[in-house]
């Protein structure tokens, strides 16, 4: 069992497992973890252990390796949301 | 022996900084030096008014140095680098200047190559933003000779300065078209990232109910990915989502980043040039001895006058105590207060800070200004506000009854849960 807020996203990244991932992915409309799906999860999981939270898009673009563009492409529901979800960290924080 | 605070942008946080440093501290025992690469200070929430004639470039601007106190330093010159083991900052040509203390004051830029398209063929002719002086001033041109059509005003993505500015300029060009007889004929869209008309949802919800009393669309989750412009036809937002938003006039808030020499300092910005900054302190993570205010660092609060303004009193002593060897702890809340133009000579005021969201009520005790409501008095107070920028706010001179802690007595509580606070801890 995980626990997931009333958005989906988990509380405790630490009970995420890759298998997790591809079930979430599957439900969210993506029937493959591509490579280069995996490499911006496994990015988003670094930066949130490293500073506690997760990236935007903006800085997903500027510095996975993976374009904005290729971001909704891979994430089409909104990259910073959707492969939050799916790598099992908390919602990026938002700005005001 | 003299010591040296060097402070990095002669802006609204450089400048009252440096003053409030003046005063408290000796010449002989601290030099002051204030460095930016222009020598004119924009004020830049006249910028607002520009585009609809309420205010003529010529009069938000004036000489930089002027603004700063008798025995400070102005150095004009685009900064290279800081070298942050040298404590130095590095000038072109390869000019050196030390620092004991440093306070990084260059607020944000706009970053507008990094929107696909923003600068195409319709640049400046149908596609502007009023975030800087020739923007607005061409801007003011172009809604002048606007006969109708659809005008779309854009923000490509948080954080921006003045989050509500692009809301004030919907609001202000419904006046501006009624008032020429021709709000009929204009269609007015605002396309936000957020998932509502602003970030904090109690402001949020009543400023969505002003959108919709004046008629004007609210497209929400856009996120803007290309720019499509020809130099005199229509043109389209495309967001990456696909989604096309049609206009014949665009009003673009560009994305905004520290400044270029920020990203050139080994250890002192983030991914996106903003200095990592103590938020209750305004220490930065980088160093010590060095120190950050305004719009350049990533503090969890809006990017705005106010919020500077009320960091200064915490920053300044700060520095104090730091150059005295004794423990910071002059706390900073995140307190902002923001004038709200909501058109025909009204306004709204809210006040916030980093744990509490805006709310209804008096400011800043029961018998004051209202808290989110249109009001004609708060349209005087954001006019008057320009006076008291230059000769009460740039000085460095305290406003009777209004410090840098939020207050909250004259606030109504709702007694709907806000437990939204921790959308707030914003670090981009
Ligand atoms: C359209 C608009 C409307 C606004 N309305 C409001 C409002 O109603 N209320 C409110 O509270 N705030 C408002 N603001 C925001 C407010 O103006 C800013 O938050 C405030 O000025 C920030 O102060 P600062 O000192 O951090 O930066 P700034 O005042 O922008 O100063 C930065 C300084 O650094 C200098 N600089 C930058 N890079 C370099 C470099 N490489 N080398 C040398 N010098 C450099 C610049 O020349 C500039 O002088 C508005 C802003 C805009 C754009």
């Amino acid at each position: 069992m995980v626990d997931v807020n009333e958005e989906g996203f988990f509380e405790h990244p630490e009970q995420w497992t890759r298998e997790i991932a591809s079930q979430i992915a599957a439900d969210d409309g993506i029937d493959e973890l591509t490579p280069q799906h995996w490499q911006v999860i496994d990015f988003m999981r670094k930066e949130y252990f490293a500073k506690g939270t997760g990236p935007t898009v903006r800085v997903l673009g500027k510095t996975s390796g993976v374009t904005v563009k290729d971001l909704y492409l891979l994430f089409p529901k909104g990259p910073a949301k959707m492969a939050a979800r799916i790598a099992g960290i908390p919602k990026p924080k938002g700005c005001i | 022996m003299t010591r040296n605070i060097v402070i990095l942008g002669g802006g609204t946080g450089g400048t009252l900084t440096a003053n409030r440093l003046r005063r408290h501290f000796d010449h002989d025992d601290v030099a002051i030096t204030v460095i930016d690469q222009d020598d004119h200070h924009v004020y830049q929430p006249g910028l607002l008014f520009v585009p609809f004639g309420l205010a003529a470039p010529d009069e938000i601007i004036r000489p930089l140095q002027r603004q700063l106190h008798r025995h400070i330093e102005f150095i004009q010159a685009d900064i290279d680098m800081v070298d942050v083991e040298r404590d130095t900052v590095v000038l072109p040509g390869g000019r050196e200047v030390h620092y004991d203390v440093l306070i990084v004051a260059t607020g944000a830029t706009l970053a507008l190559d990094e929107t696909e398209g923003l600068t195409g063929q319709g640049w400046m002719s149908n596609v502007f933003t009023f975030y800087d002086l020739a923007g607005a001033a061409g801007l003011h041109d172009a809604l002048t000779e606007f006969q109708g059509g659809r005008i779309v005003v854009n923000v490509v993505d948080m954080p921006i300065k003045c989050p509500v500015a692009p809301l004030e300029f919907c609001f202000l060009a419904d006046w501006y078209f009624t008032q020429r007889g021709i709000r009929d004929q204009v269609h007015i869209t605002y396309a936000t990232p957020l998932d509502a008309a602003f970030t904090k949802p109690i402001a949020a919800a009543a400023l969505g109910d002003l959108l919709t009393e004046k008629g004007i669309e609210l497209v929400t989750e856009f996120n803007t990915g290309s720019i499509v412009s020809t130099t005199d036809g229509p043109g389209a937002l495309v967001g990456y989502d696909g989604r096309e938003v049609p206009f014949d006039l665009a009003v673009v808030v560009p994305l905004h980043s520290g400044a270029a020499y920020v990203g050139r300092s080994p250890g002192l910005g983030d991914d996106l040039n903003f200095v990592p900054t103590n938020q209750a302190t305004l220490q930065t993570m980088a160093h010590p001895n060095i120190f950050a205010i305004g719009d350049a660092t990533n503090v969890p609060a809006s990017k705005a006058g106010s919020v500077t303004h009320f960091e200064g009193e915490v920053l300044t002593e700060n520095v104090i105590r730091f150059l005295e060897g004794r423990e910071l702890d002059a706390t900073y809340d995140g307190h902002a207060n923001c004038f709200i133009e909501t058109g025909f000579g009204k306004a709204l005021l809210i006040d916030f800070n980093y744990a509490t969201e805006p709310m209804e009520g008096h400011f800043p005790a029961a018998v004051g200004l209202p808290l989110l409501k249109e009001s004609r008095l708060n349209h005087l107070g954001k006019l008057m506000f320009q006076s008291f920028y230059w000769h009460g706010l740039l000085p460095g001179r305290d406003i009777p009854l209004i410090g840098a802690d939020m207050p909250t007595r004259g606030k109504h509580r709702p007694t709907t849960k806000t437990n939204h606070t921790t959308q707030q801890g914003a670090t981009r």
